[in-house]
């Protein structure tokens, strides 16, 4: 048999809104796409999300967060992936995040985020282009 | 230190990093996984490996969820793996155990993977028996493995746990239906669980009647308990049963049972390894095409190409 690699996703909601409509929506465009995609379920501490992404090994971590506690919240998720040694995890967000937030969380390390009524095959051409590389 | 030395490293000093990137090895099928599956081979036979299998709505995931904290309870290190079913048109999957293991996540001595069957039937994957491996020489005490939930085929199972946990749940349907053909034999114990609705009962007597039908003598009986995953209710004596079942095995059919899962293992190698080589010795020598054009074209059966191309490898060999 011959060796393949699947791309493996998490897709996370830190803190407290439990509206998680968007983040299945986008669960299930990345696993249409073919890829398997863990979902945890509402109100993840960052802790929960990236000992999560340890244990599944992930590629990807997609976090969604419709609350406004994006500043608080994604800046502790960075600073534990960092801590946790996950340097080859990319972090792409979406929700309602407004437009001035973006650049600061860019900075911190995340990727990418998206807004409502992103097209699906937007995220998706994103994720495949944006693959960290592994050895 | 090659990476593969550096994570059997890791995994034999139970480092969950390391215990991450080995299941990945096995499952992506890398060249580098029976490298390390050979250096931590030695480590393995001490976890009790646990099987967890039923309907899908049973409430698998729930269950194990407070059967963790039990064993977590009482000391024990515990793993988890939880399979769900790739899509076999997209290659895709969605896992969702951990929905129900939140908080379990964060447990130093607790690790959780979720793993898709990649299309391998029976209800786990290919690479579950070897990520079972890992955790083993982790030093884990209590290895979990729920199978996909569907109900009537998930008898691989056997093949890698020492003790068969078949959960149903009434108002599933028709009565025990689905825990009639391949899941009944398989059982060490049983669960009856959700068993505050109407029912429970009668699916209890359900499963004792069929047991009796089933009259060989056995030195085990199947004991039948009830749960009610959502509260915990039944969860400590299914440990105990888990415990009487572990320790049967070791005094009475522990050598027996080991050796017909040292059978199972090897035959499956052998499939595995023997399949590989003729597949990639024909792709090799670019016939691989032809031969599958022929099956196509019904010019030849499956079984007798199959037969043709082992007695050429054995010939030469």
């Amino acid at each position: 048999m011959q060796s393949t690699r699947k791309i493996r996703v998490l897709i996370a909601k830190p803190g407290l809104d439990s509206h998680d409509r968007g983040a299945k929506v986008v669960a299930r465009a990345l696993r249409d796409a073919g890829m398997e995609v863990i979902y945890t379920g509402l109100r993840q501490t960052p802790e929960q999300i990236v000992e999560t992404a340890l244990q599944e090994d992930v590629d990807v971590i997609g976090l969604s967060i419709l609350s406004g506690a994006h500043k608080a919240l994604f800046p502790r998720i960075m600073e534990l992936i960092k801590e946790k040694g996950l340097t080859d995890v990319m972090v792409f967000a979406g929700g309602i995040i407004p437009e001035e937030d973006i650049p600061e969380l860019k900075k911190i390390g995340i990727k990418e985020v998206f807004g409502p009524g992103t097209p699906t095959d937007k995220i998706i051409k994103f994720v495949l282009e944006n693959l960290p590389k592994r050895t | 230190m090659s990476k593969t030395e550096e994570i059997v490293k890791g995994v034999l000093a139970g480092n969950k990093r390391s215990i991450a990137k080995a299941i990945t090895l096995i499952e992506n099928n890398d060249p580098e996984a029976k490298k390390l599956l050979a250096h931590v081979y030695s480590h393995t036979g001490k976890a009790h490996i646990i099987g967890i299998t039923g309907p899908g709505g049973s409430g698998k995931s729930t269950l194990i969820e407070k059967i963790v904290r039990e064993y977590r309870r009482n000391g024990k290190k515990v793993g988890v793996i939880a399979v769900d079913p790739t899509s076999p048109f997209t290659g895709g999957a969605f896992l969702g155990d951990r929905i129900r293991m939140q908080e379990l996540s964060t447990d130093e001595d607790v690790f959780i993977r979720s793993m898709a069957t990649r299309n391998y039937l029976g209800g786990i994957a290919r690479a579950t028996k070897d990520a079972v491996k890992v955790l083993d020489a982790s030093g884990k005490d209590v290895i979990i493995v729920e199978t996909v939930g569907a109900g009537q085929s998930e008898v691989e199972i056997i093949k890698i746990a020492d003790s068969v946990v078949v959960i149903h749940a009434p108002g599933l349907g028709d009565e025990i239906q689905a825990i009639k053909a391949g899941l009944m034999e398989i059982a060490d114990i049983f669960v009856v669980n959700k068993a505050d609705r109407e029912n429970a009962d009668k699916a209890v007597i359900d499963i004792q009647s069929m047991l009796q039908l089933n009259n060989k003598e056995k030195a085990w009986k199947p004991p039948i308990i009830k749960t009610v995953a959502l509260t915990g209710e039944g969860v400590t004596e299914l440990i105990e049963k888990l415990e009487e079942h572990r320790k049967f095995l070791e005094k009475e059919k522990a050598r027996k049972k080991s050796l017909s899962k040292a059978e199972a293992e090897l035959v499956e190698a052998i499939k595995e390894q023997t399949a590989n080589s003729i597949i990639e010795k024909l792709r090799k020598e670019g016939t691989l095409e032809e031969v599958l054009q022929k099956i196509v074209k019904k010019e030849i059966d499956p079984v007798s190409a199959a037969e043709k191309l082992l007695k050429e490898k054995f010939k030469k060999e």
